[in-house]
């Protein structure tokens, strides 16, 4: 079929299954997706072992969530993987608003064009998951098993008990956690009897991958009323491999099979882009969505991630996005508490902070839906006001929401994972992701912030014009900090400048201090998944290590300078 | 969210605020129903980005919204 060849990764042969699942598994990951198999990574790359179980045997199925946002290839960038991703991506910083006939506005979401990645790629998801298999097989830690159809999940003792059934048969699979990854019709969820609670909207949509040489530039186009669908909307999506997203409103009462006959769909694509456009269906579908959640995401040792946890509509890219951001928030706290570094009360920081993050979510989504689909005369009335407004004074623009496309969740300030500290009117706020701003690398080449993060551990920011400023007392309470059994380690980020090391970012001209609205002497705690928890006017080693003991979950704090 | 600095005014604030009245019935006079709704719709959008203050439209759209105060 078309222009994607589907791998097919083979399955193990049960006995060996079978002999592998003797012993405990650490994190069972039921789902290899684009969710399941960044999570499988990201634990990798901390250390803690999984084992994946996909009931597939090849990637995605059509190219369903094709817009990866610029947090997600930061993550994807810990994972050596951000690279291959945008090779192969199509980059666009833009989308365009039309109504009926004619353009309303363009806009770009690139908020600081200084920064490593752009607002968007669009890559489809069979591209993305293949990109994630190849990297999951090379691991070792990984042990990705296809073709495995979990069943059954037994929650009662320790371990956890999966229900597996492969080709060749059943088997039994003990894990202490288990991550459900598995989607939007999630088995974990329905073997725990969980309920989703939100909204179900009654309309249908079709979507039509096609395969052209087409003029658009690569950038979101959008459609209200357009005069090809009138009362309808659509939009439009470059892909790679000439393969063109299209994306038609179709409403509640259609006959599904009539609509998604081939020639149906061609006279629809073509009262869209012209009689004269030679293009080839690629790949048809029609959904309806939801936008509800999980009322926890922790469930005991049970942890739910992606669609398994929360569901949004399309517009707004929210869905594949928002699970990167859960592994993102889940990985560094579930590799701390498999090693008893923090207690299992931890994850309920993540269940808090993505809980935030869904609802930000699904609020946005559930937003733009009500905009992009009217629900009464009333309603129409102002959605067609605000786009008429829109067409000739730019304040109207604002208000149209044809989906508020996905950032960086800013998680709580005062929530369970962050202390706060002082409040700063500009900058980088806490509980905010560092910015990936250019930053000079270890060995004095150029790079960006977040290779010098990189996202292994927690890191103390402190900014400081001039090193001579900093004491003998600082030296030793850095390395107090580096060598606690949670390790902070402390970038002195130094605006006049100097020589770059491990220890040391040169910031000549004050950018990144500037950027993070940070005072000569501010120190700011940033988490092992690269967010703000804490920031201060001046460094003071015993609150970090308390910030650091909250963070954790753990109660008592340390003074690294010893007592 | 910025803090609201002042309260939605509820006493009379314009200086004549029959001319103002006579040019809002005026605007509107001749439309139906219909296209009188999208008018005031309009009218809405421009105001409330104009007052650009949350609180100070909680406030008008809860008063507009509850007829009758309660006893």
């Amino acid at each position: 079929m078309g222009t994607y060849d589907y791998p097919r990764y083979a399955a193990r042969p049960l006995a060996e299954l079978k002999a592998r699942s003797t012993s405990t598994a650490d994190v069972a990951i039921v789902g290899g997706g684009m969710v399941g198999l960044t999570m499988a990574l990201e634990l990798a790359r901390r250390g803690v072992g999984t084992v994946v179980l996909d009931e597939d045997d090849t990637v995605s199925h059509g190219s369903r969530a094709i817009c990866q946002a610029q947090r997600t290839l930061e993550v994807w960038d810990r994972l050596g993987l951000a690279e291959p991703m945008m090779a192969r991506g199509v980059t666009w910083n833009e989308g365009r608003v039309y109504h009926r006939d004619r353009e309303l506005y363009s806009f770009n979401l690139r908020k600081d064009s200084r920064a490593r990645f752009p607002a968007f790629i669009n890559l489809q998801q069979y591209h993305v998951e293949a990109t994630l298999a190849e990297a999951a097989h090379r691991e070792p830690l990984i042990d990705l098993r296809w073709r495995n159809r979990v069943t059954a999940i037994d929650v009662a003792g320790e371990p956890l008990r999966l229900g597996v059934e492969t080709p060749e048969g059943g088997y039994e699979m003990p894990a202490r956690y288990v991550i459900a990854a598995d989607g939007a019709r999630s088995t974990i969820r329905r073997q725990l009897g969980l309920q989703f609670r939100g909204k179900v909207f009654e309309d249908h949509f079709l979507i039509a991958d096609i395969v052209m040489d087409a003029p658009f530039p690569a950038e979101r186009r959008f459609w209200f009323d357009p005069p090809f669908a009138p009362g309808q909307s659509a939009l439009l999506h470059m892909q790679p491999d000439r393969v063109w997203r299209l994306d038609f409103q179709l409403g509640w009462n259609i006959d599904r099979d009539r609509e998604l006959e081939p020639e149906a769909v061609r006279s629809r694509v073509r009262r869209m882009l012209g009689e004269d456009i030679a293009f080839e269906l690629e790949w048809v579908s029609i959904y309806t969505f939801q936008c509800r959640r999980l009322d926890r995401f922790r469930h005991g040792r049970v942890l739910f991630v992606g669609d398994a946890a929360h569901q949004v509509s399309p517009f707004g890219a929210r869905g594949g996005n928002s699970g990167v951001q859960d592994v993102d928030n889940l990985g560094w706290k579930l590799a701390l508490v498999l090693d008893g570094r923090a207690p299992e009360s931890l994850l309920d920081s993540y269940d808090a902070e993505r809980v935030h993050a869904a609802d930000e979510n699904i609020g946005h989504s559930t937003r733009a839906t009500e905009f992009i689909t009217p629900k009464t005369d009333v309603s129409r009335i102002f959605r067609d006001a605000t786009l008429e407004l829109a067409g000739r004074l730019p304040f109207a623009r604002a208000f149209v929401n044809s989906g508020r496309l996905s950032t960086a969740t800013v998680l709580p300030a005062d929530g369970p994972g962050n202390v706060g500290g002082s409040t700063v009117r500009s900058g980088v706020p806490v509980g905010a992701p560092c910015p990936n701003l250019p930053a000079i690398s270890c060995d004095g080449a150029p790079g960006h912030l977040l290779g010098r993060l990189d996202g292994a551990g927690f890191v103390c920011l402190l900014f400081v014009n001039g090193r001579t400023t900093l004491s003998a007392d600082d030296r030793r309470a850095f390395a107090a900090l580096a060598g606690a059994d949670i390790p902070v380690r402390t970038l002195i980020v130094d605006r006049a400048g100097g020589t770059a090391d491990a220890d040391h970012l040169p910031d000549p001209g004050g950018l990144l201090a500037d950027a993070f609205g940070a005072e000569d002497g501010a120190c700011w705690l940033v988490r092992p998944d690269q967010h703000v928890a804490a920031r201060w006017p001046a460094f003071d080693p015993a609150r970090v290590a308390s910030a650091l003991d909250r963070i954790c979950g753990r109660s008592g704090a340390v003074n690294p300078r010893g007592a | 969210m910025i803090m609201s600095s002042s309260a939605l005014i509820l006493d009379a604030n314009l200086d004549d605020p029959d001319r103002f009245y006579a040019a809002l019935v005026e605007s509107c006079r001749d439309l139906p129903p219909e296209e009188a709704l999208a008018f005031s719709a309009r009218l809405i959008l421009l105001l409330a980005n104009h007052v650009g203050d949350h609180a100070i439209l909680a406030e008008a759209l809860r008063l507009a919204a509850a007829g009758e105060p309660a006893a």
